[in-house]
């Protein structure tokens, strides 16, 4: 399995053709306090770049856009009950969505971790 | 990910996204205080301000259960001769005249129609009249103030501070003595860490608390010894939106503008009895046919269905029509779920009154119900101690 990055700070985890998505820490801390998320439903298709979620704070809404292209399979239901574990776990249990990739050659264009720790580390 | 590309709320005010603080901004007196604290600052009616320190839940929660600290010096704090009390009765519904010695009297600045140009308090101090506007506004209304003849002084060299929660009377009693015997829209002269200071017993939150004017070069002192105390944490501007909206008080700019009257927004409260007879504030015969007839459209509060915030600008809407605008939104910490206060027609401003929300094309079900969403805790005057 492999991890990707975009500069819109979410992330992709690659396994064969199916992707998990989500937002990253350094997103979760300028997101602030997360109340509601909304993910894509099953079978909802998503492109590179394109929005596929929205999250809101206590003070925001905020755009999530889907590091790549494919065919969303699985919302993460928990977020609905607990939209605090993009917080307490935005790389791990607060990912948004699973899906099958369309193109995995796009993936060459997003950076690996330690591109986008440099990445972040100069913002 | 782009923060805030949908909606970013800073106290009530929208932003395509989170600017970072430039030179443009003027600095507050406790500028380093707020570095050094860890806040994040951004721009505001023309400061670089604090949106946050620990986060706005906890900055929230902390002022319902202890004490928080807000620096707001970014507001105009005014003083008039005291024998200009008629004078400004001409641009504001409330009765100055009869207002007694350190009483604060909370008050709206209105146009020719009756619309709101500012909210402030007018407070008759023993020598003065002191006002406290928003600071968004306050180079128009002192512009207004001085058209209008009256020969203000404008106090840039002053600091304000608010101590807001159910300790806040705990916290600063020990340093400014006799504070506690205040009351509820009172005010006074103290001395505070040996400086003067004028403090009241008012504030933004619904909270019990006090506002504290001191000189700018004070203020640095007077935080850090407030800050000493366990009891008190630093409280930023996300948090002071989310506790006024609780609180069911209207935010300038959002919730009351000047195409909105004072019996619209729901504060008929303002104009003072001998006004409503008398008249003679600008636009008193719109307002005073409004306040007799009823308002076209009313402000309300709304509690929303599920989870999902509603934000400003969302439509109101009633059998597929739109019927309302909401003006401010968000999510209430203490209550743990999503409140909004919007403009409705009168005939759906009744509590109870089912109505929906448009967010993003998706309709949220929303019911009026009665403000504050969270119960207010001023200790007024008559109440036992």
């Amino acid at each position: 399995m492999t991890r990707y990055f975009t500069k819109e700070h979410e992330w992709v985890e690659v396994d064969g053709t199916v992707g998990t998505v989500g937002v990253t820490d350094y997103a979760q801390g300028q997101l602030g306090d997360v109340v509601f998320v909304e993910v894509p439903a099953a079978g909802r298709v998503v492109t590179k770049g394109g929005e596929a979620a929205v999250v809101e704070s206590v003070k925001a809404a905020s755009d999530v856009y889907s590091p790549v292209s494919g065919t969303v399979t699985e919302p993460n239901a928990a977020l609905e009950a607990e939209p605090a574990l993009v917080n307490t776990a935005p790389e791990t249990d607060g990912w948004f969505f699973r899906l099958t990739l369309a193109d995995a050659s796009e993936l060459g264009a997003l950076m690996d971790e330690a591109a986008y720790k440099a990445f972040v580390a100069a913002l | 990910m782009t923060v805030g590309a949908r909606s970013a709320i800073i106290a009530g005010w929208t932003l395509s996204r989170w600017l970072p603080v430039s030179d443009a901004e003027i600095l507050l007196p406790l500028d380093a205080l707020h570095l050094e604290l860890g806040a994040r600052m951004v721009p505001f009616a023309g400061y670089a301000m604090p949106i946050q320190y620990d986060g706005i839940i906890a900055e929230h929660q902390w002022t319902r259960t202890s004490a928080g600290l807000f620096d707001v010096s970014h507001m105009g704090q005014f003083e008039l001769p005291s024998n200009c009390d008629r004078a400004l009765e001409g641009l504001l519904p409330g009765d100055i005249v009869d207002l007694r010695e350190g009483t604060l009297r909370y008050s709206l600045l209105l146009n020719a129609h009756g619309g709101i140009l500012d909210d402030l308090m007018v407070t008759r101090r023993t020598n003065d009249l002191y006002l406290v506007v928003n600071g968004a506004t306050k180079h128009a209304d002192s512009a207004l103030l001085r058209t209008a003849g009256l020969p203000l002084t404008y106090r840039d060299d002053l600091a304000l501070l608010a101590l807001q929660g159910p300790r806040a009377v705990d916290a600063l009693e020990p340093l400014a003595p006799g504070v506690a015997t205040l009351r509820f829209m009172r005010g006074g002269s103290f001395t505070l860490l040996g400086h003067p200071a004028w403090i009241s017993r008012s504030g933004y939150t619904g909270e019990d608390g006090f506002e504290i004017s001191v000189a700018a070069g004070h203020a640095d002192t007077v935080a850090r010894a407030l800050l000493a105390d366990p009891l008190v944490k630093p409280v930023g501007l996300g948090a002071r939106d989310s506790l006024r909206l609780e609180a069911g008080l209207p935010l300038y700019g959002h919730d009351l503008t000047p195409a909105i009257n004072p019996v619209e927004a729901g504060l008929a409260f303002a104009i003072s009895k001998r006004r409503k007879t008398e008249g003679g504030f600008p636009g008193s015969d719109l307002v005073l046919h409004d306040l007799i007839q009823g308002a076209a459209r009313r402000r309300v509060g709304l509690q929303i269905e599920g989870r999902q915030p509603v934000r400003e600008g969302a439509c109101v809407v009633d059998g597929g029509a739109v019927v309302g605008h909401v003006t401010s939104g968000g999510f209430g910490p203490a209550l743990g779920r999503p409140i909004a206060m919007a403009y409705v027609l009168a005939a759906l401003a009744a509590d109870g009154t089912r109505v929906e929300i448009d967010v993003r094309g998706r309709l949220l079900d929303a019911t009026v119900v009665p403000m504050p969403f969270f119960p207010k805790s001023y200790v007024r005057q008559g109440a036992r101690p």
